[in-house]
């Protein structure tokens, strides 16, 4: 993985000292809370229901196994042991205490890590496939394009007081797990028929209260004009974003109301405009980059690795997982392996201080220190030999951490919503701790089935993109949860379509619950929940739940 | 028709060192609810707010409603419950957890 330059830790550790003097000036008065305010955001420390929350940057979901030991060091030294991997693929701390944090901070950049870009109207945390470097699909390794991303967009000055904040996701593979059309701008790395390597770019796609799917503005850029493009995107949107309304401040409501034609247009122009001055960085910084990517030492295994295939058909419950959290590797002999952070009854996304540490010693032990968090909410060990994965699976075990369940009924994005976060309308996770427990026993012959919940309009929990979303709202003081169908955040990217009348916390896990007892009788084989609803569409399902 | 009686409003606001949720007992910030007073005069508890937060002690001061009962105040709506409390889903943390 990327390694910091001494350019990297300079301006980390400088970010660090500036801090700890505005906290110290805040505690002493020479600072106002509305003069703090913005410099504290820019530092990723919120204030929340109950504390400050501190949002750590994971850059493109990647961490070394020190850096998830940091990150449990810290959850035990300046938290209350644990804490919640994000569907930003980052990582927050819910008990912060201001004066604390920047110790905190100095200890995050010791593993070079950060909480830069993780609030304020600027380009945020990039992220990308959490399979990347690791699956067969994918045309080449995105994460460089990622990292030069992060590096182009830290403290980029022109772009630090953008109308709204900025979101960009990667990916290399057909299958999107990244959810690219879903941010402002979306990017995949494909071959074209000629064979070579470009960009398809996608720009005003988005959540929260105006959903959206991004639309393709350019289907082949070369690589060779990966920044100058986004550049002249950026430039477009930062000078015509709208910064009267914060409700149509986002790229996606530019781009709606300029029309994709004229909006490609200005890009263009901007673009011609930039290649007279803009220098694409050399070929040789993203080779500098691209080595910091470089596949681990694989082994050569001969397949079938027969005491995996033997542990298979012994253990039906070590098959299970397989079948549920074990990808292909492009590396013969080895296995992606996604270690579920959605045990029945828990809470999603989140881990203690000692399954953190837990996890980077297995990561040391069976994955070369590697580690990915995806925006699931749920970590990978990316490179695991098969021969290892009967043993990586008992001491996963061991932890509480081998539930059988990615992309099943249990396996729910939730934001923390109101049990945490101060901008909710309801809370999020009992709703997906009640739900997983109804679904958990029919879960496996229901098939993929993805629930998303989040506790207000912003979409933190991603219900747009849900086969089933859960929206939590307002009603005259009382929770209240609208239900909707058919989204999906996948390549066939899709929007959910809100089925019918609110229900309180229980009446919408008693309507799940109907919704897929409907769906498990008029699927036809082994349909996914969401292609039964792309062929009957909403009738029988608010048949099912309003009678 | 005539209008509800207005409920009683008490103070709240994190405390600025440490994030903590703490309410305004009359006399100074306490991080106990059945501490907190009930509002008199709207206009006294907005310079109250502005005060203390200029004193540096707090953020966020702002009243809320509450019903009293058996004396003690309780919000009226979940998310001030929640702050009183602590996450409902972790009952091990917080103030109901005697942190
Ligand atoms: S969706 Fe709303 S409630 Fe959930 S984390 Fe985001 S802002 Fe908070």
């Amino acid at each position: 993985m990327y390694k910091y330059d001494d350019f990297d830790h300079a301006i980390v550790n400088a970010r660090v000292d500036e801090f700890r003097d505005q906290v110290a000036r805040r505690v002493a008065g020479e600072l106002s809370e509305d003069a703090f305010k913005p410099l504290r955001l820019m530092n990723g420390l919120y204030l929340q229901l109950h504390a400050y929350m501190l949002r750590v940057a994971i850059p493109y979901g990647t961490l070394s196994a020190d850096q998830l030991r940091m990150l449990a060091h810290i959850a035990r030294s300046y938290d209350k042991n644990y804490a919640h991997f994000t569907t930003r693929q980052n990582i927050q701390y819910n008990w912060i205490k201001l004066a604390e944090a920047p110790d905190l901070l100095a200890d995050l950049a010791r593993v070079e890590m950060q909480a830069i870009q993780t609030s304020g109207n600027c380009i945020r945390n990039i992220t990308t496939d959490q399979f990347a470097g690791a699956t067969a699909e994918e045309v080449a390794d995105p994460r460089p394009y990622a990292e030069l991303l992060r590096q182009y967009s830290t403290f980029h000055p022109e772009f630090s007081f953008l109308p709204r904040k900025f979101k960009i996701a990667l990916t290399a593979a057909p299958h999107d797990r990244a959810a690219i059309k879903l941010h402002d701008i979306g990017l995949e790395l494909y071959k074209n028929a000629t064979g070579d390597i470009g960009w398809r770019v996608f720009v005003g796609g988005g959540m929260g209260r105006t959903p959206i799917i991004g639309k393709v503005l350019r289907e082949f850029l070369p690589q060779a004009y990966f920044l100058g493009y986004i550049e002249a995107i950026m430039r477009v949107y930062n000078r015509y974003g709208r910064r009267d309304n914060i409700y149509k401040a986002r790229i996606k409501i530019l781009v709606h109301e300029l029309g994709l034609e004229e909006f490609h247009r200005q890009v263009d122009a901007e673009w011609a405009d930039i290649q007279k001055t803009f220098a694409e960085p050399p070929a040789v910084e993203l080779e500098r980059i691209s080595a910091f990517f470089v596949n681990p030492t694989f082994e050569t295994i001969a397949t079938p690795v027969a005491i995996y295939d033997d542990a298979r058909k012994t253990n039906p419950a070590f098959d299970h997982w397989v079948e549920r959290n074990v990808c292909a590797h492009k590396q013969q002999g080895y296995s992606i392996v996604t270690i579920s952070l959605k045990a029945v009854g828990e809470i999603p996304g989140d881990a203690s201080a000692d399954q953190m540490d837990t996890i980077a010693a297995l990561a040391d032990q069976y994955s070369f220190s590697d580690v990915r968090v995806t925006h699931e909410q749920n970590l990978v060990l990316p490179h695991v030999r098969q021969i290892d994965l009967f043993a990586l699976w008992e001491k996963l075990k061991d932890i509480g951490l081998a539930s059988d369940n990615v992309g099943l009924a249990s396996d729910i994005i939730a934001c923390p919503g109101m049990d945490y976060c101060s901008l909710a309308n309801a809370r999020s996770i009992p709703i997906a701790q009640d739900i997983a427990k109804r679904l958990a026993p029919i879960e496996r012959s229901t098939g993929e089935l993805k629930i998303k919940i989040s506790g207000c309009i912003n979409a933190c929990g991603h219900h747009h993109a849900g086969h089933i979303g859960i929206l939590g709202v307002d009603k005259k003081g009382e929770e209240n949860y609208q239900l909707s169908l058919g989204g999906s955040a996948a390549e066939d990217t899709t929007l959910s379509t809100i089925l019918g009348p609110g229900f309180d916390a229980d009446g919408v896990v008693n309507a799940v619950e109907k919704i897929v007892a409907c769906f498990n009788t008029i699927k036809r084989d082994n349909e996914r929940f969401l292609d039964t609803y792309r062929r009957v569409g909403t009738a029988p399902f608010k048949e099912a739940v309003y009678g | 028709m005539t209008k509800p009686e207005p409920l009683p409003r008490i103070l709240n606001a994190n405390d600025l060192a440490t994030g903590d949720v703490v309410y305004w007992s009359g006399s100074k910030w306490t991080r106990h609810i059945a501490e907190a007073e009930m509002i008199a005069d709207n206009d006294a508890a907005d310079a109250l707010g502005k005060t203390e937060m200029a004193a540096r002690r707090v953020v966020d001061v702002y009243p809320f409603e509450v019903n009293f009962e058996n004396g003690v105040p309780v919000p009226a709506r979940y998310r001030e419950r929640v702050r009183s409390l602590g996450p409902s889903v972790r009952l091990d943390l917080g103030k109901q957890a005697g942190e």
